[in-house]
């Protein structure tokens, strides 16, 4: 019998008021009294390949922003011009980049604001980058990148790396991710040939590693930036610089 | 019925993702060290290696912290870096408020207590820190003296003939002959020959100082490249 | 019963270990780690046939077990596999080989590089790559030259160029940026010989020298340390000891009386 002076039943009965989760009952969630961080990097960028030459550093990397297995952002510039000495390139999570790049910029814009003369140079960046990376893991929460710091400093060319624990290290040629697998084998050996490039033949170096990573990495791209620092002409950032690509001997049986 | 006999469905688990960060890295590297009478040697490989890549062939991981005193790190790398720079400022504070530079016996006991102020977060590297005190020679593990210390990937390898060829163990014949600079070199280089040829972490060339009364002198040494 | 009818023992793999492993291991017993042993191989097709290269480095963990090992393994007159040397590439060569032979004699005919890729895929098929063998084999036959990538698995690839191990991508950018078809040999051999030599002194697992297979038509080259890349460094000091360094716990002196010394002819072996 439906009983009509009987208050209505409630619509929403046994679950979660709306707009609350339901909470599905004996999960084992460990109650933890620690703060977890450390996230996993989400939009990712692959390889940095840069290469100091007797005048200045080239350095490259393509637009990708892949997420995970997905090539997610075409556009995703990571070169970038610091000021008029110092050039600066990076891998691995994108977003981490950004922030990285924001505070960097900060930095240059306040120096500029005292207006007294005094530029960054390539070493203090290379050596503060290094402290906030090393910082970062201490604090088990890591800015997930690997940058390439290049420059002119007091008229010598310099080129190092850092990495998400803080590792740090300057040479001729500095590859990360796959880059450091599959362009330092060709780079070195090129060096070892010819231990003083011009810019043209490290250019070429460059673009030939390019060509190669976009063959064997499955996270690069076939459009990439080119950053040319040198001692006379300044910095400039070219692209994006399509990589000239030969599949005819995947046919070949 | 029992919670347990619930099925478990683990998208919709609400625990952290846990990802796994490591702080740490191996890079690798052989830290040799022999002292004389009144000298000190010192050599560290110069490979800079992760995994089972390289990251650089040049890298120095000789550190002078005074006239007389040097540290040679290998482990890892990003702590030898903050170690050392930490150092480098600490010398410089004792400097400027005692106006003189530390000895070298200071130098290790300051080494010991930064590491131990690190105890549950440790700087992963071998520490050989070698000097001249105002007697004789010192050479420090942490803070240890010893006669020949060495440090890294190739360690294990390497202790059992200097402790034949520089402390003379296990051996009838002993020399009387206090060690030249010339011997204690010589060994030095032919330990890193050795050390390249059986770890895969060591190679690329050493990188040497000799410390004497003077000061200290470099040396560089090649080794194979594989 | 014995006697009569005897117990032949079953072919293949001994497990009688698994049950005690699995027990063990319940009980908090860790398993032993496999080394991971590093290396690099190559092989590449030129316009005469099929070249295979191999560093000589075997290592274990991160100390060199071996300095000039062989990776370049005999399957048939025609066809050879590069390998790393772990125990379970080493025998499964070395089975297929004689399997191969065998087919030879019985068949009147030179094998077939797909034979031998056909009978290794399926025997690690068979063991879902429990047998960690991973090979580049190559050959030439009636139908020219082949190089197959071999997986533990058990899949396969037919391609131009191939690179294998721990310096696979090292090795890799070089044929990326070296490798068109129809190589001759004097290019191709340098092609290989720079791939390795991209692995050996870029990847910490490969190491030591050169091996170098050309296998034409007809005719098989095998080049043990086609190049040492790596010298050994030259020992400063002498590290000879005088007599008496080492101590002597205990002496016993036999006499011997008497010594007679017969001399044999050497005679000629029956051959009739």
């Amino acid at each position: 019998m439906f009983d009509i002076t009987a208050p209505a039943p409630p619509l929403w009965s046994n679950g979660p008021s709306p707009g609350a989760f339901y909470n599905f009952p004996s999960l084992q969630s460990a109650p933890s009294d620690f703060v977890t961080h450390s996230q996993a990097p989400v939009t990712t960028a692959t390889s940095i390949v840069a290469v100091a030459y007797n005048n200045g550093v080239i350095i490259a990397g393509d637009l990708l922003g892949s997420y995970g297995s997905l090539a997610r952002y075409r556009n995703c510039p990571r070169i970038l011009k610091v000021n008029d000495n110092i050039i600066l390139g990076a891998g691995g999570d994108y977003g981490d980049f950004q922030y990285i790049k924001d505070f960097v910029q900060e930095k240059i814009v306040s120096e500029e604001c005292l207006d007294d003369g005094v530029k960054l140079k390539p070493k203090s960046l290379y050596c503060w980058l290094t402290r906030i990376m090393y910082q970062r893991r201490s604090k088990f929460d890591p800015f997930w990148n690997n940058l390439v710091v290049g420059g002119i400093q007091d008229g010598n060319v310099f080129l190092g790396t850092v990495d998400k624990l803080g590792t740090a290290y300057t040479d001729k040629i500095i590859c990360t991710g796959y880059g450091a697998h599959i362009a330092t084998p060709m780079l070195r050996d090129a060096l070892d040939r010819n231990p003083n490039p011009s810019q043209a033949e490290a250019r070429r170096l460059v673009e030939k590693s390019m060509e190669v990573l976009f063959y064997r990495d499955a996270r690069s791209y076939s459009k990439y930036l080119i950053g040319v620092i040198d001692k006379d002409e300044g910095i400039k950032i070219e692209g994006p610089v399509e990589v000239p690509t030969n599949w005819e001997i995947a046919n070949f049986k | 019925m029992s919670l347990l006999a619930r099925p478990h469905y683990p998208d919709y688990s609400t625990a952290p993702v846990q990802h796994q960060f490591y702080p740490y890295a191996d890079n690798g590297g052989s830290v040799v060290a022999i002292a004389g009478d009144d000298f000190v040697v010192i050599g560290a490989d110069t490979r800079l290696s992760a995994g089972f890549s390289i990251y650089t062939r040049n890298q120095n991981k000789l550190f002078p912290l005074a006239k007389t005193t040097v540290l040679g790190c290998s482990g890892c790398w990003c702590d030898t870096l903050t170690l050392t720079r930490i150092l480098k400022s600490r010398m410089q504070m004792y400097a400027q408020e005692h106006n003189k530079t530390m000895s070298t016996t200071a130098c290790a006991q300051m080494l010991s207590t930064m590491l131990y102020y690190k105890r549950f977060f440790p700087y992963s590297i071998s520490n050989v820190l070698v000097g001249l005190d105002n007697e004789a020679t010192t050479l420090s593990g942490t803070a240890k003296r010893r006669f020949t210390k060495l440090g890294g990937s190739a360690g294990a390898l390497l202790q059992p003939l200097l402790d034949n060829q520089i402390g003379q163990k296990n051996m009838e014949i002993v020399s009387k002959e206090p060690l030249s600079q010339e011997k204690a070199l010589k060994i030095l280089k032919d330990v890193f020959i050795s050390a390249a040829e059986r770890d895969i972490y060591t190679g690329d060339s050493v990188f040497i100082n000799i410390i004497t009364k003077d000061g200290i002198q470099e040396d560089k040494f090649e080794l194979r490249k594989d | 019963m014995l006697v009569l009818c005897p117990e032949v023992p079953t072919p293949g793999f001994s497990f009688e270990n698994c049950k005690r492993n699995a027990l063990l291991e319940n009980k908090g017993f860790t398993v032993p780690k496999a080394t991971k042993t590093g290396t690099t191989i190559v092989g590449i097709i030129y316009k005469d046939g099929v070249i295979l290269g191999a560093d000589t480095r075997a290592t274990e963990d991160t100390t060199v077990a071996d300095k000039n090992c062989e990776k370049i393994h005999y399957l048939a007159p025609n066809i050879c596999c590069g390998a790393g040397t772990a125990a379970d590439t080493e025998m499964t060569t070395q089975m297929i080989a004689s399997q191969l032979e065998l087919h030879k004699l019985y068949t009147n005919r030179v094998c077939r590089v797909a034979t031998a890729n056909q009978l290794l895929k399926q025997y690690l098929f068979r063991y879902q790559g429990h047998i960690g063998a991973a090979l580049i084999l190559g050959g030439v036959d009636v139908d020219g030259p082949h190089l197959y990538q071999i997986y533990p698995h058990g899949s396969s690839d037919h391609l131009p160029f191939i690179t294998m191990g721990s310096g696979s991508l090292a090795a890799m950018s070089v044929f990326e940026s070296g490798w068109k078809p129809n190589l001759d040999e004097e290019a191709g051999v340098l092609l290989v010989r720079n791939a390795i030599a991209a692995g050996v002194f870029n990847d910490l697992g490969s190491g030591s020298n050169i091996d170098v297979c050309i296998i034409r038509k007809g005719s098989t080259d095998y080049r043990r340390t086609y190049d040492e890349a790596n010298k050994k460094g030259i020992r400063q000091a002498s590290y000879r000891y005088p007599r008496g360094t080492t101590r002597v716990l205990s002496t016993k002196i036999v006499d011997v009386e008497e010594v007679s010394v017969q001399r044999i002819e050497p005679e000629r072996m029956d051959t009739a």
